[in-house]
């Protein structure tokens, strides 16, 4: 037979319709590359029992004519997703044997849907980083590093490395600044952030709430279509998710793409864009250009306050969400004398470098007498982002960036973790989208001199995924790169 | 003049007193959860995710706890803000799981308002409205169950709150009473809070502060907290501002601070520095989208409003005849209104406010129950009313009539039938009875005629005893004085 792991999961739900293999062999077949892949450090939690348990059934279903629209298929979770009866971490100490007794609102419906999980995905801690070199279970290799081990990015790195050394046929991500598209560009896969609302909230452990959106990592485009499609959708639980039908993404894809105005915005050409990856840029235009699109130049004159708007901003709403953790209720507990005691040993304990560090950064800016400097600056120049991005869309229909200004490094760069900022400014090209709301994809677009994939990022208008799948579809056949290492 | 003026060595000091007044609403279930409000549960019964704070978890809006403070806001007579926003203030409180208390800061619901006070010399004042904003109450800490330990009940975690504040308008501790008893009058006529000063679901804290009688500056308050019933908040504003007046007499400055009232002494205690106050960091929730109302919402809301105290009060006097005593006393609360309203209905409304204030209020009280527990029916009592009037029966057989009814809760028209009670207004019969009177006691006939006219009285007692009371007064004093005339 071959190999079930190589398939897309639209190949996977064919084979599966046509009995060509059962659900459990799938299941099996990723279950084997999980245990096979175990170094890479994706998985944080294995649930394989579960996994076939979910198969099984799904078989039953298949067999009878029913089943759900991901019916049989092998998703890996990340660690951010409260998933009832399976501990959930966000790879940090501080909630170490923590078992949520609920299920996330995203997860319930892929489990509704047929989706097997076939374990817990590593990242940064609080998905609070761009290396998943922050998470309490050690950082994720990227399944493309050769002699060095590589970063696969962060936060959902375990999430697009899993992905790329097909250890599950999709996973689940969420991005904050970045968090979906940059480890996907990294890893050589396809992952989608969608519109702030698209997806609920309701059980993924909150980072920025304002900023904080689920998104899948996949193989390809379609594949990013078949799992959002499931993902999305207004939720009661969740007041900032839209009320906003959900369209059928897969429709888009393979959909003509003459006349549409790609948008490429001079700014992005930041100092310390890789040569490789701006001749990417050019080439991923001309692309698109090939298949009848219009290249339009559009300035989004903003940019370069995005990253310290973000970092404001995302600081501040996270020392909040994080206040919780405690060690009163659940989690990680160390005792004191008093109660201060206890919250200053707990979170001492619990809380790695990374998110102190943040935490510290948003205490601060929310203080009196620094609140209207920092705080209410940036939720001004955020506004200011979200015009430019108002403007531009006036002149084109998606917009295409890199996904990150380099390839991925080494794990332990001491330029990096010296220096957070310079780990900051790999989230250059994807911040200002978060702080926008908007839609956004990377797909990977080629490799690089050093044999190390690279991504492109197309940005739609709110809830406009469909435009963005369009796109994606288009470049990702004309670029001829099928994720997966 | 309602002023108190508290004189010193260095002269005469006048009060300046602000209240916030925190009212528990009244619902169903929690402001931000799905949790039940219900008084008296087991520990930490009444607790969902939401409220204990459990990673994931999002607060989702109450819409009745909205419409409670919306309608409190109309009662005072204040200004709908059409558009509000929740913020977080973060402090760290064991009985507060999320860290943070979900309230409003900068833009509240309700803005600026009115609250007509009636003091005691007959006067009136209109004490202002500052704002009232909506916010969840935390949980309890209780210390006293072991000397080492504390233990939390999370069941009014998550309580939706109305904080009302007012303006410093209270220059005497009768001021701030006559408001208090106002303001909770208001809240249970509108069913928003039910006013329970010692349950704790209407708190208050008393700002107080002193100055020279004329002037108009405003010098350092103490915050006094928590006092727990009316009379313990004019105490706390009386020994406060005395304290403070002797302080500056004796030289001394005062400090903002805050202290705790003392329910044994009646003091206040001195408990911290207001400038060592908590930064609490306030931002706008992410979590909750901004309340936009239009005019249609507060105009339901309108339309939906019971009539308040102080129109009811005006309307029985200038409708239905009352005194504005005995119109005061009835509209003291919803329930007695009400009551009087169901008794009053197609009866006369005076005398039936007569029996009320009288025997009826007198009957409550000797059998020490409420007016829920009443044998009597308003109905009844109308009914009781309409018997008198009709000359159905007098009205010394209506006190026994009543009587009866508050023994076995029948209908008067029953108890009138059954025990032949009806009067006898049957002149023939009458006029037999007055013949037999006469003709057993031909002496004091005699002596009325010979101008003992003194003795009708008598003669009236004879006849009415002779008819077991049932002979109509009237008739009886007419018919005997034709015939002894």
């Amino acid at each position: 037979m071959t190999d079930l792991t190589k398939l897309t999961i639209a190949e996977a739900e064919q084979g599966l319709k046509t009995k060509a293999f059962s659900a459990p062999e799938l299941t099996q077949a990723y279950l084997d590359k999980m245990a096979a892949c175990r170094k890479l450090n994706a998985f944080v939690c294995e649930t394989p029992e579960t996994a076939l348990a979910q198969a099984e059934a799904s078989q039953n279903k298949i067999n009878r004519g029913e089943g759900g629209e991901l019916e049989g298929i092998p998703l890996g979770i990340k660690d951010l997703f409260c998933t009832k009866g399976i501990p959930t971490t966000a790879c940090s100490n501080i909630l170490k044997g923590f078992v949520p007794p609920y299920e996330s609102t995203v997860t319930s419906r892929l489990l509704a849907a047929g989706a097997s999980f076939v374990g817990k995905l590593n990242m940064d801690e609080f998905a609070m980083g761009g290396s998943n070199e922050t998470s309490a279970f050690g950082p994720v290799i990227n399944p493309w590093s050769k002699d060095v081990p590589l970063v696969s990015g962060g936060s959902s790195g375990g999430s697009a490395a899993a992905v790329a050394a097909e250890m599950c046929a999709g996973a689940t991500g969420t991005d904050t600044g970045g968090s979906i598209r940059q480890p996907a560009a990294y890893c050589g896969v396809t992952g989608i952030k969608p519109t702030y609302g698209r997806c609920s909230r309701y059980g993924i452990i909150a980072f920025a709430s304002s900023l904080d959106q689920a998104g899948p990592i996949a193989k390809d485009a379609r594949d990013c279509a078949l799992m959002l499609k499931v993902m999305a959708g207004y939720d009661a639980k969740d007041s900032t998710s839209a009320q906003m039908p959900v369209p059928d993404f897969e429709k888009c894809i393979g959909a003509d793409i003459k006349g549409l105005k790609i948008g490429v915005p001079q700014e992005f050409r930041a100092d310390g864009l890789d040569s490789e990856v701006a001749a990417y840029w050019d080439k991923a235009a001309a692309m698109l250009k090939a298949r009848g699109a219009e290249i339009v130049d559009i300035s989004l004159p903003h940019t370069k306050y995005a990253l310290a708007t973000y970092y404001i901003i995302a600081p501040a709403e996270a020392s909040s969400n994080l206040a919780r953790y405690d060690g009163l209720r659940y989690g990680n507990r160390v005792d004191g004398r008093h109660l201060e005691d206890m919250y200053v040993n707990s979170r001492t304990a619990g809380f790695g470098k990374e998110v102190k560090r943040r935490i510290m950064i948003g205490t601060y800016v929310l203080s009196a007498g620094y609140y209207d400097a920092y705080y209410v600056k940036a939720q001004k120049v955020r506004r200011l982002i979200r015009d430019d991005f108002a403007k531009a869309f006036e002149q084109c229909d998606v917009i295409l960036t890199p996904t990150a200004p380099t390839a991925a490094f080494p794990i332990g760069d001491q330029s990096m973790l010296k220096n957070p900022i310079t780990m900051w400014l790999n989230d250059i090209f994807t911040v200002s989208v978060s702080l926008a709301g908007l839609p956004a994809m990377s797909l990977p677009i080629g490799l690089n001199a050093a044999g190390l994939p690279l991504g492109m990022q197309l940005i739609g208008r709110a809830f406009d995924e469909e435009t963005v799948f369009k796109a994606a579809a288009a470049l990702e056949k004309e670029a001829g790169f099928r994720g997966g290492k | 003049m309602s002023g108190m003026i508290i004189s010193g060595k260095t002269g005469d000091w006048e009060i300046v007193c602000g209240l916030e007044i925190h009212c528990q609403i009244i619902s169903k279930s929690k402001i931000f959860s799905g949790a039940s409000t219900q008084y008296g549960a087991d520990v930490n019964e009444n607790v969902s995710f939401v409220d204990a704070g459990m990673p994931g978890m999002l607060p989702t809006l109450n819409e009745e706890c909205v419409r409670q403070a919306v309608k409190t806001g109309l009662g005072l007579n204040a200004k709908i803000n059409k558009y509000s926003e929740f913020s977080r203030k973060n402090y760290f409180y064991a009985d507060l799981p999320q860290g943070y208390q979900i309230t409003q800061f900068e833009h509240p619901l309700v803005g600026e308002g009115f609250v007509k006070i009636d003091l005691e010399d007959g006067s009136s004042k209109d004490i202002r409205i500052e704002r009232i904003h909506i916010e969840q109450d935390a949980g309890k800490s209780i210390h006293d169950i072991s000397p080492t330990k504390t233990f939390i009940d999370l069941n009014r975690a998550g309580v939706g709150l109305m904080e009302i504040v007012t303006k410093p308008d209270f220059r005497s501790p009768e001021e701030a009473g006559a408001f208090l008893r106002k303001l909770r009058s208001i809240v249970r006529y509108l069913g928003t809070c039910d006013g329970n000063m010692e349950e704790g679901s209407m708190r208050c804290d008393a700002s107080i502060s002193v100055r020279p009688v004329g002037s108009s500056e405003l010098r350092p308050r103490a915050e006094v907290k928590n006092v727990n019933s009316i009379r313990f908040a004019m105490q706390a504003i009386e020994n406060e501002a005395k304290r403070q007046v002797e302080a500056y007499d004796n030289g001394e400055t005062i400090a903002q601070q805050t202290r705790q009232f003392d329910q044994t002494t009646g003091k206040t205690k001195f408990l911290r520095l207001k400038e060592f106050s908590d930064d609490y960091r306030y931002f706008p929730e992410p979590d909750l989208p901004p309340l936009v109302f239009d005019d249609e919402y507060i105009n339901n809301i309108k339309s939906d409003m019971v009539e308040l105290p102080d129109a009811k009060r005006e309307r029985f006097v200038k409708e239905l005849g009352l005194t504005p005593y005995d119109a005061a006393v009835l509209c003291e609360t919803r329930e007695t209104a009400e009551w009087f309203e169901r008794a009053a209905k197609g009866h006369d409304a005076k005398k039936v406010a007569n029996w009320m204030m009288g025997d009826f209020f007198a009957m409550l009280n000797e059998k020490k129950i409420s007016l829920e527990e009443s044998p009597i029916t308003p109905e009844n009592l109308g009914r009781l009313v309409d018997l008198v009037t009709t000359n159905v029966i007098n009205g010394k057989t209506a006190k026994d009539v009543f009587a009866l009814m508050a023994q076995s809760g029948e209908s008067p028209d029953k108890i009138v039938e059954e025990k032949g009670l009806k009067q006898v207004t049957d002149s023939g019969a009458i006029e037999k009875v007055i013949d037999d009177v006469i003709a057993a006691n031909p002496n004091n006939a005699a002596a009325y005629r010979a101008g003992k006219t003194a003795l009708m009285g008598w003669f009236v007692g004879q006849v009415m005893k002779q008819s077991q009371g049932k002979a109509n007064p009237a008739m009886v004093n007419q018919l005997l004085a034709k015939k002894l005339g």
